[in-house]
């Protein structure tokens, strides 16, 4: 196991993910009022919560804030032993005509996206959503794509991006498993596990 | 906006594995697994107050609803819960059916699970059916009441609603002292509880007449007594059992007015009560007998809670229960199909 962000580089680079949203012409069109930060549970939130506070600060309104479990909406759920305990999600507003910004941790294959796309829609229609993710590494099985990324990694498939963030786990840190290389990773970790694939 | 903490006995259900297809008794769960049927729930109530009241995990999975004794609220729930999670549903009950025409238990379920089904909710007069069920058939069974064993949903949804409103206060479920009020003996809804309650570290009182809440039932490691107004100022929750007048075979009590004398929650006795005391009916209740309407509609009662909280907890345990089971169900569909690792990875 290697680092490849430490503490200092991820807040870096989340205050970058930051100037990239709000110099989004579209977002910068947008008042406040109508955006919306949605994370996906469990990184992908703690991220969004930062963003939040970051964007809130500089727009000096408060910004709507959501947490997405997409563990419903996963196409690897059913049959997959153990199965994922949902953690539930926390969205207090509607999405109708919002432009949303969409937060995971890792984007890999594409599949949580797609999963986090069908789940945003239950709640509404989006005028748009973009997508934040602090590490984009390759891998798309699906046709996704980021419009803001923190960091971008070229790794072999089998190594496991682990990204851990306060206050869930104990410090700020992304580190790469290489000693999963020997054996073929899960197809897609859940969300609650921390690991991202 | 934080993950809320799992700490009901010091547990947290990221470690908790759940590997099983049926649900057919509490008596058979770990703490663990209880824990992490509560916290599924908990996580699935969100989606009944959503505009879109659906999610697809369930998508083309097929439930059966096979009832051979009454039911409105369970079978309902059963239904929404099912639809709520995307899947197919069939009711099957025992008057419209080919079991009125003297077809067996195994016949009919072989005969429903060789249509391609994923999972049986059965409800029937026989204590035992529903794990006499799971023996016979290779979909996942959910016992939805047998006889006077258990009926899990039940004793599962009122400890959900239990944990939710003490949590609230910031008080664990080991914390509080439950009181169990009427005709324990018939009750599948009092074992049930029993078992959910004592297993994370409640402190069980079963209250009723000798002839209804005999003595013995202290071997289960509960307290046992005959006299309601002695227990009720020492109990944080009271759940309050129907009078069961199809399982009563006997003069089990002298009169109705004297069971109601004696064991009726009414505002007098809700007096003798803490001030925060829980009231808990599985229903259908039998007002002025069991409960008072001013006790039931009151602000103490959790009643129609309850009832919420059921959707969610069903919900939760179809999740489970067919999550586990996955592609396990033997249909001639199914058999068809191969099975690759590869094909499961998807």
């Amino acid at each position: 196991m290697r680092i490849l962000l430490s503490a200092s580089e991820i807040s870096a680079l989340i205050a970058n993910l930051a100037q990239q949203i709000l110099s989004d012409p579209d977002i910068a069109a947008t008042t406040p009022e109508r955006l919306a930060i949605v994370g996906i549970r469990r990184r992908g939130e703690l991220i969004a919560q930062r963003l939040s506070t970051i964007i809130t600060g500089q727009l000096r309104q408060p910004v709507a804030l959501g947490a997405l479990d997409i563990t419903m909406y996963r196409d690897d759920v059913i049959g997959k032993r153990p199965i994922t305990i949902p953690i539930g999600t926390q969205m207090n507003f509607r999405l109708d005509d919002r432009v949303v910004i969409l937060v995971d941790d890792v984007l890999f294959t594409g599949r949580s996206v797609r999963a986090a796309l069908d789940a945003l829609v239950d709640f509404g229609r989006p005028r748009l959503i973009r997508l934040a993710v602090l590490i984009e590494r390759s891998g798309r099985e699906y046709p996704v794509a980021a419009n803001f990324v923190g960091r971008r990694v070229n790794i072999p498939p089998q190594n496991i991006v682990q990204v851990r963030l306060r206050p869930t786990d104990a410090d700020d840190a992304v580190y790469i498993d290489e000693i999963a290389a020997a054996v073929p990773p899960p197809a897609a970790a859940p969300p609650a596990s921390g690991v991202a694939p | 906006m934080t993950v809320a903490p799992r700490t009901d006995i010091g547990l947290t259900s990221d470690s908790i594995v759940w590997t099983r297809r049926h649900l057919l008794a509490l008596q058979d769960l770990t703490p663990q697994e209880i824990v992490a049927v509560l916290d599924t729930a908990r996580a699935l109530k969100e989606v009944s107050t959503r505009s879109i009241k659906k999610v697809p995990a369930l998508r083309g999975k097929v439930v059966v609803n096979l009832f051979f004794e009454d039911s409105t609220r369970t079978r309902t729930s059963f239904r929404l819960s099912a639809q709520r999670m995307s899947a197919d549903i069939v009711d099957f009950s025992v008057s419209t059916s080919s079991v009125s025409k003297g077809e067996t238990l195994r016949d009919t379920a072989r005969n429903l699970e060789a249509m391609g089904i994923d999972a049986i909710v059965i409800r029937h007069r026989s204590s035992g059916a529903a794990e006499t069920l799971s023996r016979l058939v290779q979909c996942s069974v959910i016992n939805a009441g047998d006889g006077s064993h258990e009926h899990p949903t039940q004793g599962l949804l009122d400890l959900f609603t239990i944990r939710e409103i003490f949590q609230a206060q910031g008080r664990k479920i080991a914390d509080l002292h439950v009181a169990i009020v009427g005709d324990v003996a018939h009750s599948r809804v009092a074992r049930s509880n029993l078992w959910a309650l004592t297993k994370l570290g409640a402190r069980v009182t079963l209250v009723g007449p000798t002839t209804l809440c005999p003595n013995q039932f202290a071997d289960l490691g509960v307290a046992v007594s005959h006299d309601l107004d002695s227990v009720l100022p020492h109990v944080d929750v009271i759940n309050l059992l129907r009078v069961q007048f199809e399982r009563l075979t006997s003069a089990a009590f002298p009169s109705l007015r004297e069971y109601n004398r004696f064991f009726g929650m009414d505002e007098a006795r809700l007096q003798k009560c803490r001030p925060d005391v829980l009231i808990l009916h599985p229903g259908p209740m039998n007002r002025g007998l069991e409960i008072s309407t001013p006790v039931a509609d009151g602000p103490r009662s959790a009643i129609l809670h309850q009832v919420t909280n059921g959707l969610a907890v069903r919900m939760a345990v179809l999740y489970l229960c067919i999550g586990a089971s996955g592609d396990n169900a033997r249909g001639p569909q199914n058999t068809a199909t191969v099975h690759s690792e590869e094909s499961t990875r998807l």
